[in-house]
C-alpha cells in the first residue's frame, strides 16, 4: 500500500529523466552546486568515474596519488571556500584509506562528503574481492553514513548526505554506494533536502540565557573571551569583531579559531593551549568571566580539568547541545549558531573596556617576547629558526596568505607566529594531529580559494607522509607554495623526549633524502635555504611565483616550542623555557 | 560519585547501522552494558532501545547527549530504577522426568508465580518475568535440580512519568523526512 507522503510526492512530480545510478550520482553533485572533487578510481567505483568522464566540462575531478590524499584535498578545499568538500574512492583499500581524513574531518568538523564504490549488493557479506564494511568501520568517525544498494535510493540519500555534512555542525558524511546501484536504471528527480526529522541541526536559543549571558558581562570585572571555529563555521567573523569591540573584552583564539579575528586586532590577545601565548593561560586562571565561543574545552587547551578557570563564571556560545558540560561546567549555556546568538547579546550588553586587564595581558606579552619570541623570530644563533621563516612569509604575504600547517613544532609555529588579515586562513589538523595532512589539504585549499596565496608549512617528517601528493600538483599545476621547515627529526615528539623522556631519542632522527631533487622530479620548482642572508630572498621568490614551488629550509636540528604547558598541568603553569 | 543502574531509553529511525552506531558510543568510553533490548515503540515507525548500565549520572548525562546527537536517534531519557517500572523475562528448560519425581518443583513454580508454557515427555518450560532479583531467586531454587538451558531477556522498562516523545514525534511528521 501507498503511504500518504509517496502519493503526495507522486503527484508533485517534476518530470524526470531515466539514467543509470552512476550517472546520477554526477547530477545530483551538479544539483548541489559541486564543481570539483577529489579521488581515486577502481573497481566499484567504475561506473561513476564513466560519468565522470562524460560530465568533465562540468565536474572538475582531481586524481590524487593516495585516497587519504583526496580526503585532506577536500577538508582543505571545505575549509577555505566553507564549502562542503567531495571525495571519491573505490571499495575496500580505497574506502579504508580514507578513514584518517576522516575522522579528521569528524573531530575539525568539516563538512565533506565521501562517496565509495562497494561491491554487487548480492556479493556483501560473502567476502568478496575488495569488500570491505566501510559503514561498519565508518561509523563512529561520521557524522552520519548510509549503504545505497538501489539506483533509486540515490537522490534522496545524496541530497540527505549534503544537508547533513553542512548543516549545524558540520561534519563528514560516508556514502556507499554497491556496484549495482551504480548501473541500475532510475527516473531521476532532484530535491534539495530541507530537513530530517530525527535531526535539529540548530538547537532553539533560550531567551533566557541572552539575558544571563548579558548580565554576567555587566557585572564581571575582568572577563575574558576564547573563541573557536564555530566563529569560522557560523560565519559569525563581523558579529564576534563587533562583540569584542564592543564589550572590549580581551579575546584569544584557539588553534582552529585563528584568523576569525585580525592578528592585529587590538582585543585580540592571542592562542591559549599547549603551546599558546603566555598572557591567555596565564590569565585564565585570573579572570572572573569566560565566555566561550563555538569552541569545545579540547584538552590541549584547558590542561588539567580540576584547575582550569575554577575561579570564573562560564558562559558557552555553542550549537552543539553534547558539548555543554562535557568537559567544562557552564553556568550559562547560549545554544544556537553564534552569528545569531552573538548579535542578540550585542544588543543587550553596554560599551565597555577594561584597560588595566587588558595591559596584565600586554605585560605577560612583554615577559613571553623577551624570552621567547624575541629569540624565534630573531635569532642570536648563526642556525636558522623556524620563527624566522614564518616572520619572512608575513613580511611577504603582509598576512593575506591561507597557510596551511602539518602537524608538530613546525604547525605550532606557524599557528603561533602567521599573521592573519582574513578569515578562514589556517588550516591545519588541530583535533587528530594527522600527519601528512598539510601537503593534500593545501592542494584543496588552493582550489577552493584561487585567488589567494596558499603556503603549505610542513616538518620533514608529515612530509614524507603524503609526499606523493606532489603527483597531484605536477599535474593539475596547481601553484601551491611548499615550504619544508626540516631538522632532520621527528621534532615534537623530539621535544618531549628530552623533557620528559631523558633525551633518550627513540627513532626520532630522520635520515632524509634531496627533497630538491624529488620536488625536481615532479617539475616543480624547488630550492634549499641553509643560510640565513638567503633566506628572505627564497621567500619572495617563493611567492612570487605563479606556479608551485618548493622551499626547504635547514632548521636547528634541536629546537624546543615554547611556551608550553605539560601534560596534565594546570594552564596557570605554563612553562616559558 | 556514586554509580547507580541507569535505564536509557532511545527513540529512533529503524535504519541499519543505529545499533553499531549507539553502542559504539558506550564501547569508545569502556563502558559494560548490563543489557540492551530493541523493539518497535508505541509510535509507527519508531525504534525503541532500552539499555541499562552502570553509571554515574555525569556519565549518563554525557552518553545521551551523545546518543543524542546521532542523527537517526529521536530522543534519548534516561531514568534511575525508582523512576521507572522495569521487568525481565526467563526462560527456564528442564528434563520433563524431574517434574513426576521432584513433586518439591511444581511448589517452586507454584510459588515462584511463574508459567509452564510448553511441556513435552523430554522437557518443559518456565517461564517468568519480574524483578531481576525474582528471576535470579527462582534460577537458584531450580538450579540444583539441573537445568537443560536458561535464558534471560535484557531488561524492559516504562517511566512512571509521562514521556513526551509522541508529541515530539507528531510534529515531525509533517516535516520531510
Amino acid at each position: 500500500m501507498e503511504t500518504q507522503t509517496q502519493t503526495v510526492k507522486k503527484a508533485n512530480k517534476v518530470a524526470t529523466e531515466k539514467m543509470t545510478g552512476a550517472e546520477a550520482v554526477i547530477r545530483c553533485l551538479l544539483a548541489e552546486g559541486v564543481d570539483l572533487v577529489y579521488g581515486y578510481p577502481g573497481g566499484a567505483i567504475m561506473p561513476v568515474y564513466d560519468e565522470l568522464y562524460k560530465y568533465q566540462d562540468q565536474l572538475h575531478h582531481v586524481l590524487t596519488r593516495h585516497e587519504q590524499g583526496a580526503t585532506h584535498a577536500a577538508q582543505g578545499y571545505a575549509r577555505a571556500s566553507g564549502k562542503v568538500g567531495v571525495a571519491i574512492a573505490t571499495s575496500g583499500p580505497g574506502a579504508t584509506n580514507f578513514v584518517t581524513g576522516i575522522a579528521d574531518a569528524q573531530i575539525d568538523s568539516t563538512p565533506m562528503v565521501c562517496i565509495t564504490g562497494q561491491v554487487g549488493s548480492h556479493l556483501l557479506g560473502s567476502d568478496a574481492f575488495q569488500e570491505t564494511d566501510i559503514i561498519g568501520i565508518s561509523t563512529p568517525i561520521t557524522k552520519w553514513n548510509h549503504q545505497v544498494t538501489k539506483a533509486e535510493d540515490i537522490p534522496t540519500i545524496l541530497a540527505k548526505a549534503f544537508y547533513i555534512a553542512r548543516s549545524g555542525r558540520p561534519g563528514p558524511v560516508l556514502i556507499d554506494i554497491t556496484k549495482d546501484a551504480q548501473f541500475g536504471e532510475l527516473d531521476f528527480a532532484y530535491e534539495k533536502c530541507k530537513g530530517v526529522r530525527s535531526y535539529k541541526p540548530v538547537p532553539d536559543t533560550d531567551p533566557k540565557s541572552l539575558e544571563e549571558a548579558a548580565k554576567l558581562i555587566g557585572n564581571a570585572k575582568k572577563p575574558m573571551i576564547v573563541f573557536g571555529q564555530g566563529v569560522i563555521l557560523g560565519e559569525a567573523e563581523e558579529e564576534l569583531k563587533k562583540f569584542v569591540e564592543k564589550s572590549g573584552i580581551p579575546s584569544a583564539w584557539t588553534i582552529l579559531g585563528l584568523s576569525a579575528l585580525p592578528t592585529a586586532h587590538p582585543l585580540n590577545v592571542g592562542m591559549v593551549g599547549m603551546h599558546g601565548n603566555y598572557g591567555p593561560n596565564k590569565l585564565t586562571n585570573e579572570c572572573d568571566l569566560l565566555l566561550a565561543i563555538g569552541m569545545r574545552f579540547d584538552d590541549r587547551v584547558t590542561g588539567n580539568l580540576e584547575t582550569y578557570a575554577k575561579q570564573a563564571k562560564i558562559i558557552h556560545f555553542e550549537i552543539d547541545p553534547a558539548e555543554i558540560n562535557k568537559n567544562v561546567k557552564a553556568d550559562v549555556a547560549v545554544m544556537g549558531n553564534v552569528k545569531n546568538t552573538l548579535a542578540q547579546v550585542l544588543s543587550l550588553i553596554q560599551p565597555n573596556t577594561y584597560d588595566s586587564w587588558v595591559q596584565e595581558f600586554k605585560d605577560y606579552d612583554a615577559i613571553e617576547y623577551d624570552k621567547v619570541i624575541k629569540e624565534e623570530l630573531h635569532p642570536s644563533k648563526e642556525a636558522l629558526s623556524m620563527g624566522e621563516v614564518l616572520r619572512g612569509i608575513n613580511e611577504e604575504t603582509k598576512g593575506d596568505a591561507i597557510i596551511v600547517s602539518d602537524v608538530g613544532q613546525h604547525q605550532m609555529i606557524a599557528c603561533r607566529y602567521a599573521e592573519f588579515t582574513k578569515t578562514k586562513s589556517n588550516v591545519t589538523s588541530g583535533g587528530l594531529g594527522t600527519m601528512g595532512f598539510a601537503l593534500p589539504a593545501a592542494i584543496g585549499a588552493k582550489m577552493g580559494a584561487p585567488e589567494r596565496e596558499v603556503v603549505a608549512i610542513i616538518g620533514d617528517g608529515g612530509y614524507q607522509m603524503t609526499i606523493q601528493e606532489l603527483g597531484t600538483i605536477f599535474q593539475t599545476r596547481v601553484p601551491v607554495k611548499i615550504v619544508v621547515l626540516n631538522n632532520d627529526f621527528l621534532g615534537m615528539v623530539r621535544q618531549w623526549q628530552q623533557l620528559f623522556f631523558d633525551k633518550r631519542y627513540a627513532s626520532t632522527e630522520m635520515v632524509n633524502p634531496d627533497f630538491v631533487t624529488i620536488a625536481k622530479g615532479y617539475h616543480i620548482e624547488a630550492k634549499r635555504v641553509t643560510k640565513r642572508e638567503n633566506l628572505q630572498n627564497a621567500i619572495n621568490e617563493m611567492i612570487a611565483s605563479k606556479e608551485p614551488y618548493f622551499l626547504e629550509v635547514c632548521v636547528e636540528k634541536e629546537n624546543n616550542v615554547f611556551p608550553m604547558i605539560p601534560t596534565g598541568a594546570s594552564v596557570s603553569d605554563i612553562r616559558l623555557e | 560519585m556514586k554509580k547507580e543502574n541507569y535505564t536509557i531509553s532511545v527513540y529512533t529511525e529503524n535504519n541499519i547501522g543505529l545499533l553499531n552506531r549507539i553502542s559504539s558510543i558506550f564501547m569508545k568510553r569502556h563502558i559494560n552494558l548490563d543489557s540492551m533490548t530493541a523493539s518497535q515503540s508505541e509510535i509507527k515507525d519508531v525504534f525503541r532501545f532500552t539499555i541499562v548500565a552502570k553509571l554515574t549520572e555525569e556519565q549518563v548525562k554525557k552518553l545521551v547527549g551523545q546518543i543524542e546527537k546521532q542523527i537517526e536517534v529521536i530522543r534519548a531519557f534516561y531514568h534511575t530504577d525508582e523512576e521507572t517500572i522495569y521487568q525481565e523475562t526467563a526462560l527456564f528448560k528442564v528434563d520433563s522426568k524431574l517434574l513426576f519425581e521432584e513433586r518439591q518443583i511444581q511448589n517452586v513454580i507454584k510459588n515462584s508465580n511463574s508459567t509452564i508454557v510448553t511441556v513435552t515427555p523430554e522437557f518443559f518450560v518456565i517461564e517468568k518475568t519480574g524483578r531481576r532479583r525474582e528471576v535470579e531467586a527462582l534460577y537458584h531454587k531450580l538450579e540444583p535440580y539441573g537445568l537443560m538451558q536458561f535464558v534471560r531477556s535484557g531488561r524492559i522498562a516504562v517511566t512512571k512519568d509521562k514521556m513526551h516523545i509522541s508529541k515530539i514525534l507528531e510534529s515531525f511528521t509533517e516535516e520531510a523526512v
